[in-house]
């Protein structure tokens, strides 16, 4: 998930990032990202979750620019070996896993059963069971969208798998395995909307995004007209209408007719389609492309490396990989014609 | 006067009937002077003087207990307004609230129940809303549509469907095992925080202050009719000193029932309005003050309840304003500061044991929530979610336990209060009973009385 969401509702300055300022910082971190993975690392002060700020996504704009970070997806090479990340989860028998349990297919409790399911909870089960032997030896943490870094560095969680998009700012302050799934923003609509994609059949149209997402950066870049920000967005007086909590808030508002669109990642957005067969993801496709990935505290390298290894196992088999037989069961309705993961990519050092 | 000399012409001039629209308002004047001629006349004799004031006594007699009746039965309404609508009014508010809060609770822990709510749950809430609705309607039918309560009520009565609407849609997707229905949850729970219940509050604030100004209305002096009554025994003394100054005599039997008929009068009216004031007063700083603490300690503890729940519904779904903390766990904390601190000013107004005892058990059981509730969350913490969920819905030793245990304390006490109040208040406007159509008998009495007392005077002259 691309949640980025900054320390406070409030939403920085537009291009603030975007100056060369801000690129040459991203690729000062990301030289020094690069660095640090070859030394046992410092807890970085003052890092928080507030500094889980927008803009990462955007680094990929500026390729020449940010060398250093030019390919944020590349990850450790894969590998078995023991290492103090992995000794601490078999001392402690448990696989402590951060998951969402509000978003529908990849994270979410059922009702019935009181069980967490979905695509996320299926990949941290496969950990488990790679690690310590056994997919139920997890403890499942609920993780806020923007405590997901701060679990991390506070040691609460060893991994964080809750649609976490790679991108270039996270990975100052996390290590990502390599990429598990592809996604990207798309518009989501009523299946009989006139409203075609993201694009200028948006003119006049409401358009529900989650507070800080890079959803809600995409409409201020290009909105195409739409009308997506609240009158006292950030205020104490903030009405949740437009700009809401969570991604699924919005199909609560696109239900009541309160909203006429929703822009999310697909991968949540088919989500909230499966949920209501009235709406549908529209146009050719996502628009932006992102990366998720499993994080992990930043310098765990063997927990990552073993992670990568977990997924090349996960990917292997075709069409009967552990990976494709959870895209069907959760996905396949919701997110149809994916035939295969996409492929890893490792660092070269 | 000026037409004085004219009198004899103008009788001698009566054969000739000049034109009979200009001589009649003519001669209306004339009899105002004639009057006042036979007036001074009569006041240059005793007789004549006697007369004069054996009226004006009577007169005034009759005055102050015109005044007294008047005065003191509009007190006697204001303290009926108190005790019989009001009072009852207010209350209505304060339970239209707390249903409206209650209702709240318990949509967001049947949720957490799982895809079927517990029958009891279910009951629960059913009764709030239905007690919400014919509140409502009972609350409209009293107030007049000009006023701020007219608006606070026809808000409630058009946002109560809406909620009802998302909480069947938050019931329809959690019954088809979709996370949708928490987040309907969380709006309709949105919509019930940030207007419903404010909505409530106001309606609740307007019919308490209405009780109060019916209340200070009830105690405010009858300074008039003090006054008057005063006047009135100075006349008679001064008459009776008059009458022992020219005859030597020092009983006038009648003016002496005048004025025992006037001091029994005065001193009802002193006494009866001194208590029922007091009466009234203990039954707003005994029994008011404190209703309204526990009130709002008991929509507190409602508020807290149901952010417990949906700490647990949301699951870091919606975080604070400044993202560092889960907003439903804020809410929370704060609502049971308050509680704490509302349940502290209630201990301190109680005035006796009955009083305190429960308010003292509610606190105990606060302190009991707020231990369980760490525990709670420290397992929820550890990822024990359902380890969790049972400390706060459980049947035994659970949160949930704590705050039935803080709610039926509160209702125990609040019962109290109103008792206390409604004896109090019921005294105040007992004190005034009998009292406006007694002094109206009274002046009547005392009336006759000083012309008799008087006549019997003039009867000397004859």
């Amino acid at each position: 998930m691309t949640r980025a969401r900054t320390g406070t509702r409030h939403r920085p300055a537009r291009g603030g990032l975007r100056g060369w300022g801000g690129v040459t910082g991203m690729a000062v971190a990301c030289v020094i990202t690069a660095s640090l993975t070859l030394l046992p690392l410092s807890r970085h002060d003052g890092r928080t979750a507030g500094a889980d700020t927008v803009g990462g996504g955007t680094a990929a704009a500026f390729p020449a620019r940010a060398e250093a970070c030019t390919d944020p997806e590349a990850s450790l090479p894969p590998s078995s070996a023991d290492g103090p990340g992995i000794a601490k989860i078999k001392a402690r028998g448990k696989l402590v896993a951060g998951v969402d349990q509000n978003s529908f297919r990849w994270g979410y409790r059922n009702p019935y059963s009181g069980e967490l399911e979905g695509f996320d909870i299926d990949l941290v089960r496969a950990l488990a069971k790679d690690i310590l032997g056994d997919p139920n030896a997890v403890i499942f943490r609920a993780i806020p969208t923007n405590q997901r870094i701060a679990a991390l560095e506070r040691d609460r969680v060893d991994v964080i798998v809750r649609t976490m998009t790679i991108n270039c700012k996270r990975l100052e302050q996390v290590s990502f395995s390599t990429a598990y799934f592809r996604t990207g923003q798309q518009i989501l609509a009523p299946k009989d909307s006139a409203i075609t994609g993201y694009d200028g059949s948006l003119k006049g149209k409401r358009v529900c995004s989650g507070e800080g997402t890079t959803a809600y950066e995409a409409l201020e870049k290009e909105s195409y007209g739409a009308i997506f920000k609240d009158e006292s967005d950030g205020t104490e007086r903030d009405r949740d209408q437009l700009t809401v909590p969570n991604q699924l808030d919005c199909l609560v508002r696109l239900q009541l007719g309160e909203v006429d669109a929703v822009l999310t990642d697909n991968a949540l957005g088919a989500g909230q389609a499966a949920q209501d067969p009235a709406v549908a993801l529209k146009g050719a496709g996502p628009f932006t492309t992102e990366y998720y990935g499993v994080a992990a505290k930043k310098g765990a390298d063997d927990l990552v490396a073993r992670v990568n290894k977990v997924l090349v196992d996960y990917r292997a088999g075709g069409a009967d990989s552990a990976w494709m037989v959870s895209y069907r069961k959760w996905l396949a309705a919701g997110l149809p014609g994916i035939t295969a993961p996409p492929a890893p990519k490792y660092r070269s050092e | 006067m000026t037409q004085l000399p004219q009198g004899g012409p103008q009788t001698q001039r009566a054969p000739e009937q000049a034109p009979a629209p200009i001589g009649l308002p003519a001669q209306r004047p004339s009899t105002w002077a004639v009057q006042s001629r036979r007036l001074r006349a009569a006041a240059t004799t005793e007789p004549g003087r006697l007369q004069i004031i054996g009226a004006v006594l009577a007169l005034l007699v009759l005055a102050f207990g015109a005044v007294t009746a008047l005065e003191i039965s509009h007190r006697s309404a204001a303290a009926d307004d108190v005790v019989g609508r009001s009072q009852p009014l207010s209350a209505d508010a304060a339970n239209i609230y707390r249903s409206l809060a209650d209702a709240d609770t318990m949509a967001a822990g049947g949720f957490l129940a799982g895809a079927q709510e517990p029958k009891a749950v279910q009951d629960q809430y059913r009764k709030d809303i239905e007690e919400a609705a014919r509140l409502l309607v009972k609350a409209s039918a009293n107030t007049d549509a000009s006023t701020s309560s007219w608006q606070e009520i026809t808000t409630l009565n058009e946002l109560l469907p809406v909620y009802t609407g998302l909480i069947e849609r938050a019931r329809a997707n959690n019954r088809q095992g979709l996370p949708l229905g928490g987040a309907y949850l969380r709006y309709a729970n949105q919509k019930m925080t940030n207007e419903l219940l404010p909505a409530a509050e106001r309606l609740y604030a307007a019919e308490t202050g209405r009780l109060d100004r019916d209340s200070a209305d009830a105690r405010q002096w009858p300074f008039l009719s003090l006054a008057a009554g005063i006047v009135v025994l100075g006349a008679l003394v001064w008459m009776q000193r008059r009458n022992y100054r020219r005859t030597n005599r020092v009983f006038n039997h009648g003016l002496l029932v005048a004025t025992a008929a006037a001091s029994v009068v005065l001193l009802w009216l002193a006494v009866g309005h001194t208590v029922a004031r007091t009466e009234l007063r203990s039954a707003m700083t005994q029994g008011q003050e404190s209703l309204d603490v526990l009130n709002n300690a008991r929509i507190n503890s409602l508020k807290a309840r149901a952010n417990e729940n949906l700490t647990l519904v949301a699951r870091g779904a919606v975080l604070t304003a400044d993202g560092s903390a889960d907003q439903y766990e804020t809410d929370y904390t704060t609502g049971m500061k308050a509680l704490k601190a509302q349940l502290k000013q209630a201990g301190q107004l109680a005035d006796d044991r009955s009083g305190s005892a429960p308010v003292a058990e509610a606190a105990r059981s606060v302190t009991e929530w707020q231990e369980r509730h760490r525990k709670a969350r420290a397992t929820d913490d550890r990822g024990d979610y359902d380890g969790a969920l049972k400390q706060i819905i459980g049947a035994e030793d659970s949160t949930g336990q704590s705050f039935q245990q803080v709610d039926t304390a509160l209702r125990k006490a609040l019962a109290h209060e109103q008792g206390e109040f409604t004896s109090a208040a019921e005294d105040g406007r007992g004190a005034l009973r009998g009292l406006p159509t007694g002094a109206a008998a009274l002046a009547v009495l005392g009336a006759v009385a000083a012309i008799l007392g008087v006549n019997r005077r003039l009867s000397e002259y004859r």
